[in-house]
């Protein structure tokens, strides 16, 4: 064939992949964008919560065709034991606005949406096409890559790597190391379906407002992880994750977590008479701002899942891989329009540019989380002191109620003595601040 | 050299559940993909064009979403794509079918050349009928081989082709002059993986996309449902099997004990069998 050149080639078509490679179009660069999956969202998996402001910075007015679920009006916390929950919810009238600030999505339909979008951007886009390895010259530069379709090399002046959390491309050319088991959780997922009045009932709910519950506690087993319960129009999203290093140690299966979590007193109740019409599976990159890997070199850089980008305290990864794909996109137009070689040296901006971002300020304010996350108390000792403290002060037995408190106080200072107490206040606390 | 393959989008019928009320298909959610059969002719159609030289144009008539199982063609490699689409044809059987095909084929010879082979799967997986590509044949006039198998011989210059024909009983070997319609049974060739070239001319091109009067068709009573005398009287799914399969336990047992076993459970449903194994017997 005769040899192509592209602008950019982007690897891969989920949130991160279709934001930059919707950028760059936009703004009139040669893009090809590549896709292992049949189709862009066919491999994706996610939860999913959108959250509005990293996709209107790319397509302002998206809720005019976008396939959004619901609006996001409450948000729940459950700590969770065996047999109870002790929780947070917050519930307000204002996330009825014009333009909601989170939405529920389903994927797969989401991501050939934003997909349409790429190619009327003027984007070329393949799927069905696996990147199997990245072409360098003799500096070491990578000038293109190679596909699974043939031995034809594709040039671009820059490849953009928006693979996912496996970063194998990244990862066989020897821009990085596979990502350790302690940086990635895997979490299971089903979809429960039942008609839109049940799940208005249930939840409380109106129309289209929606409904988050994220949850934690012995549903994991002792393990560091959560479990998330969304509402669709006409489905449930529930799913359990935990980090794959502790799924080793522990023998768990997280279809067996995923089956306890949806047994749970609490839990079944909301899905009874459903019908389970999809289920999956996805790893999620948890390793946090220690976990990044180098992210640009001569001709290429990292974006979305594959550079770590989720933010795992406050379950937000879709908004960074669109805001890294974007700021990625928008360095390299710079550079383009300057005339400005893809060079490390150059390309570096985009890191600078991302330092001076909420994504990098977020992911360096919890960069010691991950390792403080690792204290298994945090998962099976407070939830159950937690629900403890809450029945012992709730139940009407005749014991009054300073008696209560005083043996409330008692069962922390017993279980977890002073000194882990402390510890654990403070652990939280300095990986918090 | 010119081939047309006739292609259609169906859904995929490994997904597909029939209600358990009205028994009707529950299409919704079903994700499509090209007419499985029709890839084996795709395949069999490039690879005559690798051999000989020519154009392969892919053809279908469906709503507008079925430019999608065009692409993929172009991905694989043929040379252009054709959709057909007017809400006239919403509702047609297999007969207004093969008359909407005809004239959109009258029409492709009519700009890129008469097809010296027009290529059809031996079937659809949704309809299962297996009249669409014969129908096309004799309204187009030509000869047809079908339930192709293999192209044993195919010779360009005295415009002359050889194929294995599946019949009842046996293998038809046969030969026709060109041109002719072919439609081909699964599991003759294995489609390609279209190259980074075709990957790339795929996602450029545009899928021309004809209307019935782009496609000079002008009587409109044929097509659709208007043109389509089949009537559904009943869908039904078949009533499960009475009798159930059932395992025979092997474990820690002889060959001999097994197949005493396993043929016991045979004759015990064929009692004349066993009589005629019986005769067999050396020394009967």
């Amino acid at each position: 064939m005769a040899e192509e050149k592209f602008d950019v080639i982007v690897v891969g078509a989920g949130p991160s992949g279709n934001a930059c490679a919707y950028t760059l179009a936009t703004r009139g660069l040669k893009v090809l964008q590549l896709e292992r999956g049949e189709y862009p969202g066919s491999k994706n998996v996610q939860g999913a919560i959108l959250y509005s402001d990293a996709l209107e910075k790319l397509i302002p007015d998206f809720r005019e065709d976008a396939p959004l679920e619901r609006h996001i009006i409450e948000q729940r916390i459950w700590m969770m034991d065996d047999r109870s929950y002790c929780g947070a919810h917050y519930r307000s009238e204002d996330f009825n606005e014009e333009k909601p600030n989170r939405y529920t999505i389903i994927r797969a339909p989401f991501d050939k949406w934003f997909s349409k979008k790429v190619v009327a951007a003027g984007a070329l886009v393949i799927c069905e096409t696996t990147v199997t390895e990245l072409v360098r010259d003799a500096h070491d530069a990578v000038i293109g890559v190679r596909t699974d379709r043939d031995d034809s090399i594709i040039y671009a002046d820059v490849v953009v790597l928006a693979e996912g959390v496996s970063g194998l491309v990244g990862t066989r050319a020897g821009l990085r190391s596979i990502p350790k088991p302690d940086t990635v959780a895997l979490a299971v997922k089903e979809m429960h379906f039942m008609p839109s009045e049940t799940i208005a009932a249930r939840f409380n709910l109106q129309d289209d407002e929606g409904v988050v519950i994220e949850t934690a506690g012995t549903i994991t087993k002792g393990m560091t992880g959560t479990g998330f319960i969304y509402t669709n129009k006409e489905c449930l999203s529930i799913g359990i994750g935990c980090l794959i290093s502790d799924f080793t140690e522990t023998s768990q299966t997280p279809y067996g977590l995923l089956e306890a979590f949806k047994n749970h007193p609490a839990v079944k109740p909301l899905l009874a008479g459903s019908e389970v019409k999809e289920y999956a599976a996805h790893m999620i990159p948890e390793g946090g701002y220690k976990a990044i890997p180098q992210l640009f070199g001569n001709g290429w850089v990292i974006v979305g899942d594959a550079g770590q980008f989720v933010n795992a305290v406050h379950r937000e990864g879709s908004n960074l891989a669109m805001t890294t794909g974007r700021i990625a996109a928008e360095t390299i137009f710079d550079l383009k329009s300057h005339g400005q070689p893809m060079t490390a040296g150059n390309l570096s901006m985009y890191k600078a540019r991302l330092d001076d971002s909420f994504v990098m300020k977020d992911l360096k304010k919890y960069k010691n989380l991950p390792r403080t996350l690792e204290n298994k108390h945090l998962f099976t000792t407070y939830p159950r002191l937690l629900s403890n403290a809450a029945q012992t002060y709730f139940r009407v037995d005749g014991v009054d109620k300073k008696s209560k408190e005083n043996a409330i106080v008692k069962s922390f200072f017993t279980t977890r003595r002073v000194k882990g107490l402390l510890g654990d206040v403070l652990g939280m606390a300095r990986a918090w601040r | 050299m010119h081939i047309v393959v006739c292609v259609k989008q169906v859904p995929d019928s490994g997904q597909i559940r029939v209600h358990p009320v009205t028994n009707t298909i529950m299409r919704q959610g079903v994700p499509t993909i090209i007419n499985p059969y029709d890839l084996f002719s795709l395949e069999e159609a490039l690879r005559l064009r690798d051999k000989h030289g020519g154009e392969v144009t892919v053809v279908t008539m469906g709503p507008p979403m079925a430019d999608q199982a065009l692409r993929k063609c172009l991905t694989f490699g043929a040379d252009r794509a054709v959709l057909l689409t007017d809400r006239f044809f919403a509702g047609s059987d297999t007969l207004a079918t093969s008359y909407a095909l005809g004239q959109l084929i009258e029409k492709v010879s009519a700009t890129w050349g008469a097809p010296d082979i027009i290529f059809c799967g031996k079937q659809t997986i949704d309809g299962d009928t297996a009249q669409v590509g014969p129908g096309i044949a004799k309204r187009l006039n030509l000869l047809q081989l079908t339930y192709v198998q293999k192209i044993e011989d195919f010779d360009f210059d005295k415009k002359e082709i050889t194929v294995h024909r599946r019949a009842e009983g046996g293998i038809q070997v046969l030969k026709t002059k060109l041109p002719c319609l072919v439609t081909m049974l699964e599991g003759t060739n294995e489609m390609r993986r279209g190259t980074m070239a075709d990957a790339l001319r795929a996602a450029r091109a545009g899928i021309i996309t004809w209307s019935a009067a782009d496609a000079g068709i002008t009587n409109l009573a044929l097509c659709g449902l208007k043109g389509s005398p089949t009537i559904v009287k009943k869908v039904f799914a078949p009533p499960a099997r009475a009798e159930k399969a059932f395992q025979i336990e092997v474990a820690d047992k002889s060959y001999e004990d097994i197949c005493d076993a396993l043929l016991g459970e045979v004759y015990k449903r064929q009692p004349a069998l066993e009589q005629d194994m019986v005769k067999m017997a050396p020394g009967y």
